[in-house]
């Protein structure tokens, strides 16, 4: 049996802005508008703007909420303060990763953000683990949420004059209920391309009106429609990990360079016997960036090798708009993780020399509060 | 949008003859189908491959694919100005974006492959 592709409010936007669609996690979703280089491009140099409504939200409230996230969840949801978000993951008890996704704590209630591939498995163990705590709730308000991205160093710029909010003096990993465009959303200075930028999340039935006034009041700055194959290319040059890919439910976050979010100062929670562990002897292998020395451009599950010998894989490898060449993450045993190691990249049967670099492959100038 | 004079493989590569030799590209649906080409991968001056052999690979921003040589033959002259600018082959994919002449072994190859025509037809098709 076929499942139809659902459609965001915003599909027939996306369709009139000439978007190639694609499926992608039960989604049909813009892949690009224009070319991917520019636009891509118009993130790291202006501002981009993206349907991000396929995503998962959960509310979680209740008296035992703070509990539940805790035992849940790795990071430490204690640190938060209301208005502030963390990067977290949903472990497994054997330290493999359920799903990564941002908690964000709010006056009321907590809002934790999902994969889109993965919300229906995420609410199925969120609710097992759940059982532990009968006053805990969690809502799946995905159906009722809406999310845009805007993303670049203009976004701020673009943003202010819609809404009463002082972005100014709303820090990184911030959020406020506010007003956007004279409907109410939640806005928060997150995102997933390594640039400053705001997510607003708001009711589906307002995402169109959203989408246009800050799109028509962005593109004389630059702002311009992203689709999924650059916020791809976005991500990878900040390393910042998608699921599938760097972290599965075959990798730990300690070997995934995600150990920060990991915390072992508080109770007991999933999963935190095996990562005590990795994080105590170290991981067998690590998470790397390279670069091409040779010629070719790594994708994700080539094989790298190392004097001959098959000791890792690919987990993600593209062209890098920003830096003009080839890079790429994957894994080898932590021996052969230090900058500067060669390695070869097994690209179509044929091994290609690599070098292990510095990750990020790019990181913004920050600014007070960015 | 296909130009009469060539031929055409399912897996979008074009093929023109000018007496022994054989021009081969990627079409403009295949270009268009990758986005913007970052990479191409071409073989050397004397390789020689068998029809609907992989003879090398192009990568977009998006993704790697094969190239398979819709004839027989041997590799004379590559198209050496994609190593260094591959947009070419977005830009161009028939006339300057093209990848190598082959000197063909076997020329009755050619009547296995697509008209413009036909083509056009698989494209709308697919």
């Amino acid at each position: 049996m076929q499942t139809a592709m659902r459609r965001t409010p915003l599909f027939a936007t996306h369709q009139k802005l000439g978007a190639r669609m694609v499926p992608f996690a039960g989604w049909t979703m813009p892949v690009q508008y224009t070319k991917v280089i520019n636009e891509h491009r118009a993130v790291r140099s202006t501002a981009g703007l993206f349907d991000l409504s396929h995503m998962g939200e959960f509310e979680i409230c209740g008296a035992q909420a703070l509990a539940f996230l805790n035992f849940a969840l790795t990071n430490d949801a204690g640190k938060l303060e209301p208005g502030t978000a963390q990067y977290t993951l949903i472990p497994y008890t054997d330290g493999t990763i359920v799903d990564d996704a941002i908690l964000y704590r709010l006056d009321d209630r907590y809002l934790l953000v999902v994969n889109a591939s993965n919300v229906e498995k995420d609410l199925d163990w969120l609710q097992h683990q759940a059982l532990g705590f009968p006053t805990a709730e969690i809502r799946d308000v995905s159906a009722e949420t809406t999310l845009i991205a805007i993303q670049g160093p203009f976004s701020e710029a673009v943003l202010q004059p819609m809404t009463d909010a002082d972005l100014k003096a709303l820090g990184y990993y911030h959020a406020v209920e506010t007003r956007v465009c004279g409907v109410p959303a939640l806005l928060a200075r997150t995102g997933y391309t390594g640039e400053d930028g705001f997510e607003i999340f708001a009711t589906p039935g307002d995402a169109t009106h959203v989408w246009h006034t800050v799109l028509t009041a962005g593109e004389p700055l630059g702002l311009t429609p992203v689709g999924l194959a650059a916020r791809d290319t976005l991500r990878l040059e900040a390393k910042m990990a998608l699921y599938g890919h760097e972290i599965s439910d075959q990798t730990n976050p300690i070997e995934a360079g995600l150990g920060w979010a990991v915390s072992l100062d508080k109770g007991d929670f999933v999963g935190r016997e095996a990562l005590e562990r990795e994080k105590r002897l170290g991981p067998a292998r690590k998470l790397i960036g390279f670069e091409m020395i040779e010629r070719g451009v790594p994708r994700a599950e080539q094989p790298i090798f190392k004097d001959g010998a098959h000791v890792g894989f690919v987990t993600s490898g593209t062209y890098s708009p920003t830096l003009d060449k080839p890079i790429g993450l994957g894994y080898v045993p932590a021996r052969f993780s230090r900058q500067e190691t060669e390695i070869d990249i097994l690209i179509r049967d044929r091994p290609v020399r690599a070098r292990v670099v510095r990750t990020p492959f790019y990181k913004r100038e920050r600014g007070a509060n960015t | 949008m296909n130009p009469e004079d060539c031929r055409y493989t399912h897996e979008h590569e074009w093929v023109r003859v000018d007496g022994e030799l054989a021009t081969v590209g990627i079409t403009h649906h295949a270009q268009d189908q990758l986005g913007d080409v970052v990479y191409v991968d071409l073989p050397e001056v004397g390789a020689t491959f068998n029809q609907n052999q992989p003879f090398g690979s192009i990568d977009s921003v998006k993704t790697a694919s094969d190239l398979f040589s819709p004839i027989s033959g041997e590799v004379v002259e590559v198209n050496g100005t994609l190593v260094n600018d591959p947009a070419i082959v977005n830009a161009d994919p028939f006339g300057e974006g093209w990848m190598i002449r082959v000197r063909q072994s076997d020329p009755a190859e050619i009547d296995s492959l697509m008209t413009a025509d036909q083509y056009a037809e698989y494209t709308r098709e697919a």
